[in-house]
């Protein structure tokens, strides 16, 4: 009797195998990891359990307090700038003009590329002391900066990185503000609601639904950003950019202390799982569910 | 003061090379409770949302009330609009959404609550203020969207195939429900639908629209009676009435004789301008026929008699469709409507009469043949 269930698993199994080698194994590694000293030089049977000892560690770690406020102040900037960049693109996407199809994937392309590496090392070269920027800046009149040398100015130049990237989200938001039927924009205009009051009244209501996956999605992608910090700054000026993941990156790889790197990757992640149950325990205040347009006799 | 009267004037619309609108000249009067209906992409919501200012006009002016109102936009017309989709805020309570538009206004709060109440009152809304759209029934959310209206005590109501949502029993309560609704505001009203049922059971007058052009304006039991041409003949009246092709072979002073398949046909008629040897259309409502003995009161002047053969038969409980063959008067089946439920065997013969009176005539170019003679007797 031929059995369907072995068939079943077979279908999932490089799935599972996946899972279980990429996700599972270092996941539990890591959090074991995180209570030894283990370096990754060594064998992993000389490492030493410490018990909180690396996480007792992190109380009195400046660089790990430094990083990490660079990381909030790095989350706080970028996650609102690029969802309000992100909408605005979209809703000018959502104009029906003549080509707005082009335009979408004119804009969209090249967004999408902003998280890999090539668009990072291109970066550095846009932002370097002879870079395209300083060269725009001194053909229009202005001083050179120094981008990547000046502490605030080097944050700002990786949270533009990350702001170039809207192109998912704003598809995200190109979608949903689709979905909210036109006859609510027309119902609005008679009763007299202008662009500016129908956007704040009805769209953003109305979109909050999407807003909020957007949301989510910024947060937890934005605590994680390594590749423009890596590649553009070293985490430099001064540390200035010296985000958790390139600590994490930089303890493990750099100084070989990947105990104690297994240990920051547990903090970043209670911390990207705090400010998730966060957003979502607020999500009922701001949220607004239930645009079924069906009949809910 | 023509307060609540519509105006249109050699309206047009294109939408880029499809002209949707063709030149349309219509008076509402105040107070009226006219139905735009016709058949999918006639241009009926079109034409609604060129009065409501959702759409401006290629061509053309509209006029409400006194005011020319052509460009002006839609908050400042004295409208209010019903959707098809009630397009509610789903994100508003009901008494937000009602008195959404009084907010932009910028009327006070406490005007705003008492204005929302009172409709609420008018509409048994009451209970539900507080609650949110999608906590509401699909009549219920059709009150509140006519409660939005309310509220803006407009000077024009406009109903955009406000029932098409809703299923058949809560359709005909709604409809009950307008009904009333325009008795008691007495407001011009201008609905939109491609029922016809629903036309003819709340209009004061029906405009019948085809292809972006107005076939036929009248009272519904005018456009029933007397349908101007073979389309609005054809859209007024369910089940639809039957045509049947034939030749004009003599016109008298009173009367027109047509040859259908088999039988020739005296229609009165006066003042028909056909020549004989014309093709010409004969309609006859369902309803129209009789079957079982011709009542003694006719004289043979009026009531005639073909054989039919039973080729279908729909039983709606209260009346009956027979799909008849009359090979005498055509070579397709005709539908006929008999009250009650009368046996009828597929494939058996049948006796069936007609009233000469009531068969419709329409010449090559499908408008309407004459004055009918017996106008009279018909309306009797």
């Amino acid at each position: 009797m031929y059995d369907n269930r072995v068939s079943g698993y077979l279908y999932i199994a490089p799935f599972l195998i996946g899972l279980a080698t990429f996700t599972l194994f270092p996941f539990l590694a890591s959090f074991l990891l995180s209570f030894s000293d283990y370096q990754l030089q060594d064998p992993v049977e000389q490492a030493r359990f410490l018990g909180l000892g690396n996480y007792t560690q992190m109380a009195g770690d400046d660089t790990f307090h430094g990083s990490l406020g660079v990381t909030f102040l790095y989350v706080f900037i970028t996650v609102p700038l690029k969802l309000a960049f992100a909408l605005f693109i979209a809703f000018v996407l959502n104009f029906k003009l003549r080509g707005i199809g082009f335009f979408r994937t004119a804009y969209y392309v090249p967004s999408i590329l902003g998280g890999s590496v090539a668009i990072a090392v291109l970066w550095r070269y846009v932002f370097a002391g002879d870079g395209l920027i300083n060269q725009v800046l001194v053909w229009a009149g202005g001083e050179p900066l120094n981008w990547l040398g000046e502490p605030a100015y080097a944050l700002f130049t990786v949270v533009l990185l990350r702001l170039w990237q809207f192109g998912s989200a704003m598809v995200v938001f190109l979608a949903g503000l689709q979905n909210i039927p036109t006859d609510l924009y027309e119902a609005a205009t008679i009763d007299g609601a202008g662009k500016a009051r129908i956007f704040f009244t009805i769209t953003l209501p109305l979109l909050t639904p999407v807003i909020f996956f957007n949301f989510i999605m910024q947060i937890v992608q934005a605590f994680q950003e390594f590749n423009g910090p890596y590649i553009i700054t070293g985490g430099g000026p001064l540390k200035s950019t010296y985000l958790l993941p390139l600590m994490i990156y930089e303890e493990a790889f750099k100084y070989f202390n990947v105990g104690y790197a297994a240990a920051l990757s547990w903090v970043l992640f209670l911390i990207i799982a705090l400010f998730t149950i966060i957003a979502f325990a607020s999500a009922k205040y701001w949220v607004f569910y239930g645009n079924e347009r069906e009949d809910g006799e | 003061m023509a307060k609540g009267r519509v105006l249109l004037r050699g309206v047009t619309k294109c939408f880029g090379a499809v002209d949707v609108i063709k030149g349309v000249d219509l008076e509402i009067a105040p107070g009226e409770l006219t139905v735009f209906v016709g058949p999918s992409g006639c241009g009926k919501s079109t034409l609604l949302r060129l009065v409501s200012g959702l759409e401006l006009p290629t061509g053309g002016s509209i006029m409400i009330g006194d005011r020319d109102v052509t460009l002006v936009h839609p908050s400042e017309r004295g409208i209010a609009m019903v959707f098809q989709s009630y397009a509610l805020y789903p994100h508003m309570s009901v008494a937000e959404n009602m008195g959404f538009g009084l907010k932009i206004a910028g009327l006070p709060k406490p005007l705003i609550k008492e204005k929302v109440a009172k409709a609420a009152e008018i509409l048994q809304l009451t209970p539900l203020l507080d609650r949110k759209p999608r906590a509401l029934s699909g009549g219920q959310r059709q009150r509140v969207a006519i409660g939005r209206c309310i509220v803006r005590e407009p000077e024009v109501f406009l109903f955009d195939e406000p029932l098409s949502n809703l299923d058949a029993a809560l359709r005909g309560q709604m409809r009950v429900e307008i009904a009333r609704l325009h008795a008691k505001l007495g407001a011009t009203m201008i609905y939109v639908t491609h029922d016809q049922v629903e036309a003819m059971t709340l209009a004061t007058r029906i405009v019948v629209l085809n292809a972006g052009r107005i076939e036929q304006i009248g009272a519904p039991i005018e456009l029933y009676r007397h349908p101007a041409n073979l389309f609005v003949a054809g859209f007024i009246g369910s089940p639809a009435m039957n045509f049947m092709d034939g030749i004009v072979e003599a016109v008298e002073t009173n009367s027109v004789s047509v040859r259908l398949n088999g039988a020739t046909l005296r229609l009165p008629r006066h003042d028909a301008a056909v020549k004989p040897g014309a093709k010409v259309t004969v309609g006859i409502r369902p309803e129209h026929f009789r079957v079982g003995p011709t009542p003694a009161d006719m004289d043979d002047d009026q009531a005639v008699e073909f054989d039919a053969i039973i080729d279908l038969v729909e039983r709606l409980g209260g009346e009956t469709l027979a799909h008849l063959r009359m090979p005498s008067l055509s070579d397709g089946v005709l539908v006929v409507k008999i009250s009650g439920d009368v046996p009828l065997r597929i494939g058996t013969g049948l006796r069936v009469g007609i009233r000469l009176a009531q068969c419709h005539l329409f010449d090559a170019d499908g408008r309407a043949v004459g004055e009918p003679a017996a106008r009279a007797v018909v309306a009797a």
